[in-house]
């Protein structure tokens, strides 16, 4: 009985993360102000932190907070305030019919998408990592990063170098 | 007695192409690039989504390595896309990238 109350209780928590994570990330398109675009970006990467909890990820989610709503959100709003942005106008482009045309190829690709998700349960060897042996999520993902995956960590922290020294250069003032 | 079945992996991969199609229409239709880019880091949040649903479902830790990786490339992509805004606001006066036609042929 228990258990049921636990599933019963992931189900709603699922169910009120995707439609208030799907919900944010329309508002995230349609709004013409960019900073309250970025603001409902938080809150869709916030639902979606959630739902890595629900995947027994937390080392994911807790990444997902810190580097997604934090890090890069923020260098986004700064971006935003740095530019003095006006309020989107409309493209002076007009293409007959363009809403017809646009949404009918948006509907085709959702439902392709979702015919892929729904065609075929996926199929593979599992592996040997059990949702009990993800208790201990950081101590698995950690050993794993620095025994198997050591080396693309360490390419991966050269891009980041680089980054950095990208951005500083294409920042700089011209002299 | 009766069970209440667990989330199946299908919901949560539907979630995640829902997710993505609404980027892809975003990153398609807005004229602002700082909301193109910020459509483009919600695709790349569903496929994160999708990558840590399989590998909880594979019961493999191969996923979430991988989206730890496309995390830490999502961050770089922020860094100099943001730093090529600043300097083509300062050049151009706009980011509207209908406006940025210069390479267009």
């Amino acid at each position: 009985m228990a258990e049921n109350f636990g599933i019963l209780f992931q189900w709603l928590l699922f169910m009120g993360m995707a439609f208030v994570s799907i919900v944010a990330s329309i508002l995230v398109i349609t709004r013409k102000n960019p900073i309250h675009s970025a603001l409902f970006m938080v809150l869709t990467l916030l639902c979606v932190a959630v739902l890595y909890i629900l995947l027994h990820n937390p080392f994911i989610a807790i990444i997902q907070v810190i580097v997604y709503a934090g890090a890069i959100v923020m260098l986004i709003v700064f971006v935003i305030m740095l530019l003095d942005l006006e309020t989107e106008l409309r493209s002076k482009l007009k293409i007959v019919y363009s809403k017809v045309i646009g949404g009918f190829l948006a509907v085709l690709f959702l439902i392709g998408l979702l015919y892929v998700a729904v065609a075929k349960s996926p199929t593979g060897q599992t592996g040997s990592y059990t949702p009990e042996k993800m208790g201990t999520n950081v101590k698995t993902v950690g050993e794993s990063l620095f025994t198997t995956y050591l080396f693309p960590f360490e390419i991966v922290s050269i891009l980041l170098v680089a980054a950095i020294i990208g951005a500083v250069i294409l920042s700089k003032k011209r002299t | 007695m009766w069970v209440v079945p667990t989330i199946p992996p299908a919901l949560y991969l539907m979630l995640s192409g829902i997710l993505f199609t609404i980027g892809v229409i975003g990153a398609l239709t807005r004229r602002n690039a700082i909301v193109v880019f910020m459509c483009i880091e919600l695709m790349l949040n569903a496929v994160n989504l999708t990558f840590i649903t399989l590998s909880r479902f594979l019961q493999s830790v191969d996923g979430v390595i991988f989206a730890f990786f496309v995390m830490a490339v999502a961050a770089a992509e922020a860094a100099v896309g943001l730093a090529i805004f600043v300097m083509l606001y300062r050049s151009r006066e706009t980011i509207n990238v209908d406006e940025v036609n210069l390479l267009k042929w």
